[in-house]
């Protein structure tokens, strides 16, 4: 049989199978505090706020001053993508109770839960980029925390998730997300979602990055896919009145600043749809296709933080925005498959991150952004591995789980990891695989109270306006833990389905005469005001990588150009 | 078009250059670019046949043609290889029949499903589903195992579905595969599958307020307080807001 990697590869792959008895029961210590802050200051790009080619201070807006992405910066200082002067908004199309931007996970749960709370499923419009369901959600892997273990409480989750959001979460927003966690997943069960269980029903709790209990319940390795299929179903299964590929590119407001609704861009027919509603839900997820520090991303196409620039524009805060978390395994090998998700349930199930030399040098279950700037010093320091095309990586030794669990555990357990390699001639249960640091979701976002209403910088809320999932901030402070996203999204999601009804059921339809989009014409006469001059139009919605853009050049920190190439948006 | 490929092989000497041919016109485009960064390369906007771009949502179903070989090929664009004289087009989406129902009302056996999804007596096992799925599963299996009443087969065997719609482009019984597999796994994990008696028993908990007042009192703590708690539970102690930590 061939080699799947190149003979320079295989001879590093050759000195980890040579150590992989000895690492077998390898008992490895927690690294101390002082330490994994020093190797996050060192080697973690958010740790690197004074250089402008990471990191920026927002001149403009509602958060002016906060300092954010550089990446995130240009689309929020930027002009708006859509011209007040080329819509009629006398032409409403649609008058709706409820409008939700987004399908992902988020969406998903504020439809259904907006239903459940008797908004008839004909007064609910449903906003979509691409298609429904399309989103980060459906390609998560690992799984969902939550807090039905036997040594487990809501007080042992919310400490592990301060401790992995390094104690700068919003406390009672991460309450809300442990407490209603063992709801979520009743929920989920009861609308038929497979999960992986005893026989006796008990579920399989596998242990999350950073976590102090066995909490992750999984789905396989397709746990975000089974998920968001369900609730799909169900969706459809209700009769959910969806725009498809037809993104929201700017909220409407009325007079009083109040949200009225919103402007819809058909991508196809190039053509606006104007929405009055009396709430509106934004679960637009995170930003992973603006490629935060030139990292290559796990993300969906349409990630393109629009969700976020819609609300800054009418006024809501943003918090935790200098966070940004990068999975520690993005696939690094073959070209084809960079960046894409290696799941964390890999490192669950026994596979170890090991250098150049065989040697494993962490820990495998640290927090992300430890695991992360661990690798990353390895590459820096000349113990990672390089690929033909100049791209860095670390192995993941993935032959280790069936050593540990037995044959066949990583092909039952890891179906699509298994499938992903095995597509391109790699078998992972006998070689190891390449990994890198991928961009993998938006910490922070949108400020939010309890009732999930998107709220100014002083904290009170924009009327009508709610936002649930990856394009909010807060629950997990400066860093998220494996599991807790999609917590976070059926809890919220929930919650802002909820808590919009409850708020549509009592408001009054804004008035045709009322909607406006004299927001958008302020933010102009404010980003000159500043003297920004810039080509810049946002939201984006989709990321251009038509021709040479598809191959980029492109650098981890822009000053230390990656070797390889990289697809990056223009 | 020619000036920017110049440039582009004289940058890139590592990159072979091969020939696929989109919609009918050629194009060159370097050989390790997956189908979907080829079309992007050669100048296509993507908007629909393309979702994830990770193998997950199964948008970018396309089928292929190659040079001298009669076979027709299904795959995903954004997890294939691009390859020389490959004559490629996308299918946006395959037009299926997706039934409204409500699981509650709803039993798990497989005349349930065929009341549902009549179309499915008259698969002829020719396979040819199998043969399109570019996930490799075995749809008509699945599907089979339905007819003998074994719903809990054909969960497992669909699970890895990611509904591209390959199989039911293909299919001559006309079976919409993604839809009826969707409702046999729902119907297994809601009725077949055991519950999970420890998750309904800490909703009830909580529901009761049994953690109330610990959780008021742990969110009030200062942090340097909160820090030890952790390290605490971490070490695999119980959870105690006593100060000595341990069993009260």
């Amino acid at each position: 049989m061939t080699d799947p990697y190149p003979e320079h590869m295989m001879e590093s792959v050759r000195r980890v199978n040579a150590t992989r008895d000895e690492r077998k029961d390898m008992e490895f210590d927690r690294i101390p505090e002082e330490e994994s802050d020093e190797l996050l200051r060192q080697w973690h790009p958010d740790y690197r706020k004074s250089d402008p080619a990471f990191f920026r201070e927002l001149a403009i807006g509602p958060a002016k001053g906060k300092v954010v992405p550089t990446e995130v910066a240009n689309v929020l200082e930027a002009y708006p993508r859509v011209d007040p002067a080329d819509v009629d908004l006398s032409e409403v199309e649609y008058s709706t109770e409820l409008l939700v931007i987004g399908t992902g996970g988020a969406g998903l749960s504020a439809i259904l839960w907006a239903n459940n709370e008797g908004i008839a499923m004909e007064d609910i419009l449903v906003s979509t980029a691409l298609r429904l369901g399309d989103s980060n959600s459906k390609m998560s892997q690992g799984g969902i925390q939550a807090c039905d273990g036997e040594d487990d409480s809501p007080m042992i989750h919310w400490l592990d998730v301060l401790s992995g959001g390094h104690w700068t979460n919003d406390r009672p927003l991460a309450r809300d997300l442990v407490e209603k966690g063992p709801l979520a997943i009743k929920w989920l069960e009861s609308l038929g979602a497979t999960f992986d269980k005893e026989q006796d029903g008990d579920m399989q709790l596998l242990m999350a990055g950073g976590a102090s209990r066995k909490r992750i319940h999984s789905c396989k390795d397709y746990t975000g896919l089974e998920l968001t299929r369900v609730l799909m179903d169900e969706a459809l299964s209700r009769d959910v009145n969806t725009l498809e590929f037809c993104p929201t590119v700017s909220l409407l407001t009325d007079g009083s600043g109040a949200v009225a609704g919103g402007l819809l861009w058909n991508m196809e027919t190039e053509e606006y749809h104007v929405v009055r509603s009396k709430a509106t839900v934004i679960a637009t997820g995170g930003f992973g296709r603006l490629h935060v520090a030139g990292f290559p991303t796990t993300n969906h196409y349409a990630a393109t933080c629009d969700g976020l620039v819609s609300a800054y524009r009418v006024g809501a805060d943003i918090i935790h925005m200098q966070s940004t978390q990068y999975h520690p395994t993005g696939a690094a090998y073959p070209e084809q498959i960079v960046g894409l998700l290696v799941t964390e349930k890999c490192r669950s199930m026994g596979a170890q991150l090991v250098n150049d030399d065989g040697e494993a040098f962490i820990y495998p279950l640290e927090p992300r952004d430890v695991e992360s700037a661990a690798e990353l010093k390895e590459i820096g320091e000349g113990r990672g591995i390089t690929t033909p095309t100049g791209q860095d990586g670390i192995w993941l030794d993935t032959p280790m789980i069936d050593e540990k669990r037995g044959e066949g555990a990583l092909e039952d357990g890891l179906a699509a990891i298994y499938r992903l390699f095995t597509r391109f001639g790699i078998d992972p249960t006998e070689y190891p695989v390449l990994v890198h640091p991928t961009l993998h979701y938006q910490n922070g976002g949108i400020a939010i109270n309890r009732e999930t209403q998107v709220v100014k910088p002083d904290g009170s809320p924009i009327e009508n306006l709610f936002a649930s999932g990856e394009t909010t901030g807060g629950v997990h402070g400066d860093n998220r833990l494996m599991g807790n996203s999609w917590l976070e999204i059926v809890v919220f999601g929930r919650k802002s389905g909820i808590s919009a009804a409850k708020h549509a059921k009592k408001a009054k339809m804004p008035k045709k005469s009322d909607l406006s989009l004299a927001h958008l014409d302020r933010y102009s006469k404010e980003l000159e005001k500043a003297g920004i001059e810039t080509e810049r139009r946002t939201p984006i919605i989709l990321p251009n990588y038509l021709g040479q853009n598809t191959m980029k050049a492109t650098g981890y920190g822009k000053e230390k150009p990656f070797k390889r190439r990289l697809d990056l948006f223009a | 078009m020619s000036q920017n490929q110049e440039v582009e092989k004289k940058d890139r000497p590592e990159s072979e250059m091969a020939t696929i041919y989109i919609m009918g016109k050629p194009y060159e485009v370097p050989s390790e670019l997956t189908i979907m960064q080829a079309q992007e390369y050669a100048g296509y906007r993507l908007i629909r046949g393309v979702g994830c771009r990770g193998g997950y949502c199964g948008a970018c179903t396309t089928i292929y043609r190659k040079k001298d070989d009669y076979k027709l090929y299904i795959d995903l664009a954004c997890q294939t290889k691009v390859e020389d004289g490959m004559y490629l087009v996308q299918l946006p989406f395959v037009p299926a029949r997706k039934p409204e129902w409500d699981l509650d009302e709803l039993e798990a056996t497989s005349e349930e499903v065929i009341r549902i999804f009549p179309e499915i007596t008259r698969c002829v096992s020719c396979n040819t589903c199998t043969q399109a799925c570019p996930q490799n599963l075995e749809p008509m299996r699945a599907i089979q195992a339905i007819r003998r009443g074994d719903l809990e087969k054909a969960a497992d065997l669909s699970f890895d579905c990611i509904s591209c719609g390959a199989c039911s482009a293909r299919c001559p019984a006309e079976i919409t595969h993604y839809h009826v597999f969707q409702l046999v796994r729902r119907l297994y994990g809601k009725y077949i599958q055991p519950k999970a008696e420890h998750v309904t028993q800490r909703v009830s908990e909580i529901e009761e307020g049994q953690y109330d007042d610990q959780m008021d009192e742990l969110i009030e703590l200062p942090e340097d307080r909160i820090r030890e708690l952790f390290l605490d539970v971490r070490a695999g102690n119980e959870f105690s807001l006593d100060q000595n930590g341990g069993e009260e």
